[in-house]
């Protein structure tokens, strides 16, 4: 059994695909320059995994990202946001942004508000996934649903 | 001003549709359409950053709704005399005590829009203290960094959660437990 949506589907997923993951990047990278931040482009960077899961069938998406590391990158996302957190003890108190500022407007400024929002990113696009997938799974035994 | 209020009217037919039609996936769209116009609502009142945010979790959420409808599943309505009429007369009081408390609360708010960013103004101010050109991401994870934890161990625990009573081995053993009864 062929699995999946129609060839049209596949087609346009094969291009829109990167394109929606890639923007969920450059939400997540430039949240504190534009409107956006880690928790938009997170749910962004699952969507397009998403729209993979119903074009190709779960194998395909599963195949890049198995389940085991969706949880593990959940975990790591948090972790990364509570470390930039505890790092504000090093100068004094809880969520201190004690990282050179830079000049505003660049990439690279703003302290610990970027390596907040890729955690942030991380945690949100992979938690949505491993969600979405643990809902497919529970499609796939008819007749067992209590 | 004029959009905003046709928006939020259409917005309250769309949750009235959402609640009252018969067919569950036109009632899924409804609620989509509920969600969308309120997208474009915070685009009109200038806050690009929730209108984002909303927009993509509209579609995530649009997208599961979709699917669990697709489960075939007794839905059968459930219908009681007596409690039906209890359950009736407690949300009926609840919405009125609730209504009777909310206008209470808004005389003491002050007026919309005044005065300007008493609360806020720090946050704001020409000097960029957090380096951040975009405010609304100095504020969630500078000023108030507290909160923006306190969110993500919100969904943290839910996706936890979800997952702890979703997956196969704990299906696996209530099933196991059925078959032993």
């Amino acid at each position: 059994m062929k699995e999946g949506m129609t060839v049209i589907v596949k087609t346009i997923t094969r291009f829109v695909g990167v394109m929606i993951m890639l923007f969920g990047v450059y939400i997540v990278l430039h949240g504190h320059l534009s409107p956006g931040g880690g928790f938009a482009g997170g749910v962004l960077l699952a969507s397009g995994f998403i729209l993979l899961t119903l074009a190709f069938g779960k194998d395909v998406s599963l195949k890049i990202l198995p389940q085991w590391l969706a949880s593990a990158l959940e975990s790591v996302g948090a972790l990364i946001f509570l470390g930039m957190a505890l790092l504000g003890f090093a100068g004094g108190f809880f969520f201190l942004n004690l990282l050179p500022k830079g000049e505003a407007g660049e990439l690279m400024s703003a302290g610990i508000i970027p390596l907040c929002n890729i955690g942030i990113g991380i945690k949100v696009g992979a938690a949505l996934f491993a969600v979405f997938m643990v809902l497919i799974m529970l499609r796939i035994r008819p007749g067992k649903e209590e | 001003m004029i959009e905003l209020y046709l928006l939020l009217i259409f917005m309250i037919i769309g949750a009235i549709v959402a609640v009252e039609i018969r067919s569950l996936l036109s009632s899924v769209v409804a609620v989509g359409v509920v969600g969308f116009a309120l997208c474009v609502v915070f685009f009109i009142l200038r806050a690009p950053d929730v209108a984002i945010t909303q927009l993509i979790v509209e579609i995530i959420a649009l997208v599961i709704l979709i699917r669990v409808t697709g489960i075939k599943r007794d839905v059968t309505e459930m219908r009681g005399e007596q409690r039906e009429l209890i359950t009736q007369g407690v949300s009926v009081g609840a919405v009125i005590a609730l209504a009777v408390f909310f206008f209470l609360a808004i005389r003491l708010l002050p007026e919309f829009g005044k005065p300007l960013m008493s609360l806020s103004k720090d946050y704001f101010s020409p000097l960029i203290k957090s380096g951040a050109i975009n405010r609304v991401a100095s504020v969630l994870l500078d000023f108030r960094a507290y909160d923006t934890l306190g969110e993500a161990t919100v969904l943290f625990t839910a996706v936890v959660g979800a997952i702890a009573i979703l997956r196969k081995r704990g299906r696996k053993k209530v099933e196991e437990e059925d078959r032993e009864e």
